[in-house]
């Protein structure tokens, strides 16, 4: 019998499948489609402190195997959130990781308290990495003193184990992932989106509304295998890898390349049940290629190179 | 809500680039579901793969028979479109049905509608002309298409009631837009719906502001089931927004600012 279960700070999952934050709402939708249940883990959209009304639309546009979007963090605020949301998802058995972002420090700290104080979550995930806001977001995402300071200040003031999901637009991963490792960050998620943009021949203006955005899906894969590898190498922390998942090979190739789970985004636009396709495929696909478990695939790639830290 | 395959039965050329296609359901189970579908509401349609094409396409129901056969009627207006018009007699289709709320017709008690169509907004219109027809309301509809071309259903539309088409270039019907029609006509109805371009439904509610009335809003995409908030509307009253896909494509006239 192939086990699913994998292990993270604070997080028992019954399998490593997750939907991504932003491609999942507060599972609402989802749930009238499944059984949440069916899940390892549930990160809901990202909240603010403030309720958020996004960017222009249209907000979405289809790229070569992927899509741009520049929703711009559109969230009801953390108190609605809190109070309305998170109940609904309490009644399943399946761990939610919370997405958090903010403009400011304090923000980012006011949220994830407040998130913390509800009870009804297992995890903190800081979004330090979104494209589509102005202000915020993603100067935390390049910057590693900043990066560290905000994961530090979190820290401090709550008790949840706290993942910090970095952005690829930047030169040097693996200075981002340790910079918040000493920022006392308990895992990682990697990658946000790639900052992107589709001109449109007839208008010869930016399809977006906002010009840019963050571009998913398959098309980004190979990129955040690559990210997820080389800060495997260099950080002892746990990763939950995410960017182009749509199989459960690709699963198992973030595993191998170092990732202990996944989540899954754009897919699940593309075709609402991919997350439990990819959970009833797993265990078949683990055995093809010689593994018992997930345990056993997680950084099955590269068991015997040098600075390899297993979690 | 159910993502579910359904099969071409068949699949015509009725105007320039305009193709009306049948689907069946896969399994007899899924009939009595149909026909609780509501005028305005649509399919989400998966039309390739996701390295080709990772967005489904909506596309309203235009109309619903007693066999649970569905009819759809779509512009072929670029690649999602081309390839979805390719599908023949025999080939399945992935759809996400019924996606939205549609049109408030079990609340609606109305002596005359007035159903007002623009291009590819004319298809959801015939659904709801036919259910409102069925329960003895008047239908007037006004339907707009850029030329003669263009224009598909006047016939089904002549059976439903008064039916004036109206060209941008005149070269069938009357010439210029739908709202010029309603600047003519001294037209009395209870409630107006209107479904078309964003240009044309802003000049429609501008004309007919304090009437009773109900429009279907169009946006970009990505889930289609209220997860993504790619597709929101600002509401009217305050700062709040809309989802089209979900809370939509049906709004109040004055329930959301164009
Ligand atoms: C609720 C709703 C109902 C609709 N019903 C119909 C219908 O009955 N018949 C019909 O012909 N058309 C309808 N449309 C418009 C139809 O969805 C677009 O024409 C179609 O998606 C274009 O796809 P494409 O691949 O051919 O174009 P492309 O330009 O190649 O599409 C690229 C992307 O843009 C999106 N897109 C392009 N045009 C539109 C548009 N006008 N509205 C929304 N998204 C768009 C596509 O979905 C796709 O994600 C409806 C739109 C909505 C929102
Ligand atoms: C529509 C959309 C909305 C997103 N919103 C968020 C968000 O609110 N917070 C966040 O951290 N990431 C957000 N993301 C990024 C995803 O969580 C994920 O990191 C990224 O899309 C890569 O994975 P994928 O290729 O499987 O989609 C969003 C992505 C998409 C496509
Ligand atoms: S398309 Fe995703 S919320 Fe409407």
């Amino acid at each position: 019998m192939i086990s699913l279960e994998t292990k993270l700070p604070g997080l028992d999952l019954k399998n490593p499948i997750m939907p991504a934050s932003g491609c999942f709402g507060f599972g609402r939708e989802f749930s009238e489609l499944y059984d949440l249940n069916k899940l390892g883990a549930v990160v809901i959209k990202a909240a603010t402190l403030n309720p958020r009304y996004g960017n222009q639309t249209p907000r979405v546009a289809e790229t070569a195997a992927g899509m741009l979007n520049s929703i711009g963090l559109q969230n009801p605020g953390v108190e609605t959130i809190c109070s309305e949301e998170l109940p609904f998802l309490s009644q399943f058995k399946t761990p939610v990781i919370a997405n958090v972002a903010g403009s400011t420090i304090e923000e980012y700290v006011a949220v994830a308290k407040r998130l913390d104080e509800s009870g009804l979550i297992q995890a903190l995930e800081l979004n330090i990495s979104c494209p589509n806001v102005k202000e915020g977001g993603v100067q935390f995402g390049k910057d590693p003193v900043l990066a560290a300071e905000v994961t530090a200040q979190v820290k401090e003031t709550v008790a949840l184990p706290v993942y910090v999901k970095l952005s690829p637009n930047t030169a040097d991963i693996v200075q981002m992932a340790k910079a918040v490792e000493a920022g006392g960050a308990d895992g990682l998620s990697m990658i946000n989106t790639l900052t992107g943009m589709q001109i449109d021949l007839s208008s010869k203006k930016p399809l977006l509304a906002n010009q840019t955005g963050g571009l998913s899906g398959p098309a980004i894969k190979p990129v955040a295998i690559r990210m997820v590898y080389e800060v495997r190498q260099h950080s002892g922390l746990p990763i939950i890898g995410m960017g182009g998942i749509s199989a459960a090979e690709d699963v198992l190739e973030f595993l191998i390349a170092g990732a202990s789970a996944v989540a899954v985004g754009t897919a699940n636009i593309h075709d609402p049940f991919a997350c439990v396709n990819i959970i009833d495929r797993l265990p078949q696909l683990l055995e093809k290629y010689g593994f018992q478990n997930v345990e056993e695939a997680i950084g099955g790639g590269n068991r015997n190179e040098a600075n390899v830290s297993r979690s | 809500m159910m993502q579910t395959e359904l099969i071409v039965l068949a699949n015509e050329k009725i105007a320039d680039q305009t193709i009306e296609m049948q689907l069946g359901l896969n399994s007899d189970n899924l009939g009595t579901e149909v026909q609780k579908f509501v005028p305005g509401q649509f399919l989400h349609v998966k039309v390739g793969e996701a390295d080709t094409t990772m967005l489904r396409r909506p596309i309203s129901i235009a109309d619903v028979d007693g066999n649970g056969n569905i009819t759809i009627i779509f512009k072929i207006s670029g690649r999602g479109t081309d390839m979805l018009s390719k599908q023949t007699a025999g080939s399945r289709i992935d759809a996400l049905l019924p996606c939205g709320t549609g049109y408030p017709v079990d609340n609606l008690n109305l002596d005359t509608a007035l159903l007002i169509g623009g291009g590819i907004g004319v298809p959801p219109l015939y659904y709801l002309g036919k259910t409102l027809a069925a329960r003895g309301t008047r239908i007037i509809s006004i339907l707009g298409f850029q030329k003669a071309d263009h224009v598909f259903y006047k016939e089904k539309f002549a059976e439903l009631g008064e039916s004036i088409i109206v060209t941008d270039d005149g070269s069938y019907g009357e010439k210029g837009f739908v709202t010029d029609c309603l600047k003519e006509m001294d037209i009395d109805f209870d409630c107006f719906f209107s479904c078309g371009p964003t240009p044309m439904l802003q000049a429609v509610t501008n004309k007919l502001t304090g009437r009773h009335g109900y429009i279907s809003v169009e946006q970009r995409m990505g889930c289609g089931i209220g997860a993504c908030y790619a597709c929101v509307v600002p509401a009217k009253s305050g700062t709040g927004f809309k989802k089209i896909c979900k809370d939509g494509p049906v709004f109040a006239a004055n329930e959301v600012s164009l």
